[in-house]
């Protein structure tokens, strides 16, 4: 993956600088400076924490534009299984398909068909690297991005196996380039998508050197015109493709049934990702753990930020919608699925690599000098992680200040200290009556408030600067 | 540069704390990613032998370009047979802990495996003194 590709944009004229995004982003991407987020494009994993807590809606996760699938002679959609949770009136799954086919696209692929195919690949994947777990789901890019710039040692527990979508673009432009003689490279495939991240992860992909997705729509972005599509479409009985385990991809769990894990942990949300990694880091489930699905949205891809429905609702949907489906592949299928990974069809081709956006400088000894400064300046701030100095933590300000990006006196309470010092400083000068003059009471009493007041503390934070005085 | 931090016995709640905040450092430091996975599983099991076991301790570490060191000093029971605790799977941790999914007896073996230097003194009834070295091995300087 390459550094600093991202799809979520702020919209400056609707940040307000309120600071409610700097403290919920995992990867302390985000910082507010002059009044203003500013994101480190190199930081972003594209997780839509910041989409999802702005009261303002100022960050906006970007999806491409429709008119890119002009560009070619044969489109096909790649609906994600999460899309099929988003209609809880009536529509069959069948129905859905036809619907997104009507918004213009010469053919439609079905994601969780790709799902089922690569739920066997990591079945048998697992089962030959039995004891090497645990191993870690490739589907979710942000939690791969995750283990990558925060838990760099774990890359090489993620699953070498591609994603359900790039797995179904893949066999979508060899199925239609046989079937209707146009080569592979005139196909445009569109993912209808759930999530950011995964526009992000079709321009710079981890497990490829280019995508075999063209272009990635954003769910929310079709979904009137899909709902009124539906509304028209007439109601279709005959099955689809997938089974009932790979449409439910789309949500927590979803990855689990469908690989027929035993030893497994199902994990959603980003908070819950961060602390799951964080044991495994230390060595904690190292030996009893094969599979560890990976989600960072509550609830999964149901949860994502390009959804419309309520990620609740679309969980219970999405149960609803793959019961009508058959409940697994027949044997023959199997058994193709089995020779493709043989033949390792399903494998990446290439590694994920760590990349480290947490430390300090290139060189150690000056990172170390650079660490060491900081932890020094952390002793001096309120350690309240007010975040008024547009940082997420008083860590984090340390380490901007020893970074060369923000200065101790953007905390508030420093700069008190600072005002309050000078403030004495000026008061002590003021006080100096000139010989000749006689001393006026009136005015020596308003200094002496001034002075008091210049010396009072935020209430949060009394005592350290009292002992401070003492010393 | 130096770290320190305090560790209580029997706690749990606090468990991995200080491992946690060791791999973070070492992580803005930007060592190699092996390096920190070593250093942390290594931690990580002296800090948890002294949250089971003894009273109270402190991890230290002390970081150079070449080298990472550690101790895990505590005050506690001390370790009446160090070559059986050295044996995979021998543990004295009690049913409650292992039911916890602690006391595999796994902890030194683990420590021995990640560390390029592991002493042990131990004094019954006093405590026990890890001292844990793992080196660079990127850093050219250290070859």
């Amino acid at each position: 993956m390459e550094k600093g590709v991202y799809s979520i944009f702020l919209d400056e004229e609707r940040c307000t600088g309120c600071t409610n995004c700097i403290k919920r982003c995992p990867t302390e991407a985000i910082r507010v400076r002059d009044g203003k987020a500013k994101i480190f494009a190199d930081r972003c994993i594209d997780c839509g924490e910041c989409v999802r807590i702005c009261p303002n809606h100022a960050p906006i996760p970007q999806s491409d534009a429709r008119e890119k699938t002009g560009q070619f002679r044969h489109t096909i959609a790649l609906p994600d299984p999460a899309l099929f949770g988003q209609f809880k009136t009536k529509p069959s799954p069948r129905q859905i398909l036809a619907a997104v086919a009507a918004l213009g696209f010469d053919s439609v692929y079905e994601v969780a068909w790709a799902a089922d195919a690569v739920s066997i690949a990591i079945r048998e994947f697992i089962q030959e690297h039995k004891g090497e777990g645990p191993w870690i789901s490739s589907s979710c890019p942000v939690a791969i991005r995750l283990v990558q710039v925060r838990f760099p040692s774990l890359t090489e527990q993620i699953l070498p196996l591609l994603s359900p979508v790039e797995v179904a673009a893949k066999l979508a432009k060899e199925e239609f380039s046989r079937q209707l003689g146009i080569p592979p490279q005139e196909f445009g495939c569109f993912y209808l998508t759930p999530c950011p991240a995964q526009v992000t992860a079709i321009r710079s992909p981890y497990h490829l050197e280019h995508s075999y997705v063209d272009g990635a729509l954003a769910i929310s972005g079709l979904y009137c015109e899909l709902r009124e599509k539906i509304s028209r479409t007439p109601e279709q009985n005959e099955p689809v493709k997938a089974t009932a385990p790979g449409l439910t991809w789309g949500r927590v769990g979803g990855q689990t049934r469908a690989v027929q894990s035993e030893n497994y942990l199902a994990i959603d949300g980003i908070n819950n990702l961060l602390q799951v990694f964080e044991e495994i880091e230390l060595g904690k489930f190292n030996t009893n753990i094969d599979f560890l699905e990976c989600q960072c949205c509550q609830g999964g891809c149901v949860g994502g930020t390009f959804t419309v429905e309520n990620p609740f609702v679309a969980r219970v949907t999405l149960r609803r919608m793959a019961s009508q489906l058959r409940p697994k592949l027949e044997l023959e299928e199997e058994q193709e699925v089995l020779e493709y990974y043989r033949k390792g069809y399903y494998r990446a081709e290439k590694d994920v690599e760590p990349y480290s956006i947490m430390c300090l400088d290139k060189d150690i000894a000056k990172a170390i000098y650079m660490v060491e400064q900081s932890e020094k300046i952390l002793k001096q701030l309120p350690g309240l992680d007010c975040g008024s100095c547009g940082c997420p933590t008083c860590r984090t300000l340390a380490e901007d200040i020893v970074c060369g990006i923000a200065t101790e006196t953007d905390c508030v309470f420093k700069l008190r200290e600072r005002v309050q010092s000078l403030a004495e400083q000026m008061l002590a000068l003021a006080l100096k009556v000139p010989p000749v003059t006689v001393v006026q009471r009136q005015i020596m009493k308003t200094q002496r408030e001034v002075l008091e007041l210049a010396k009072r503390l935020p209430p949060v934070l009394a005592k350290p600067n009292q002992e401070k005085e003492g010393k | 540069m130096s770290l320190e931090f305090t560790v209580e016995g029997k706690n749990f709640l606090a468990a991995g704390e200080a491992s946690s905040r060791l791999k973070h450092t070492l992580q803005h430091i930007g060592f190699p990613a092996p390096l920190i996975r070593r250093v942390a599983v290594a931690a990580y099991e002296a800090e948890m032998n002294m949250i089971i076991h003894a009273d109270r301790g402190a991890l230290k570490a002390e970081i150079t370009p070449k080298t990472v060191t550690i101790w895990a000093e505590d005050e506690g029971p001390g370790i009446p047979n160090i070559e059986l605790a050295m044996q995979e799977g021998y543990s004295t941790a009690p049913d409650y802990i292992r039911e916890m999914g602690f006391g595999a007896g796994m902890g030194l073996p683990n420590i021995k495996k990640c560390t390029d230097i592991f002493e042990i003194n131990t004094t019954i009834g006093v405590g026990t003194k890890l001292k844990m070295v793992i080196f660079n091995k990127q850093d050219p300087g250290s070859l």
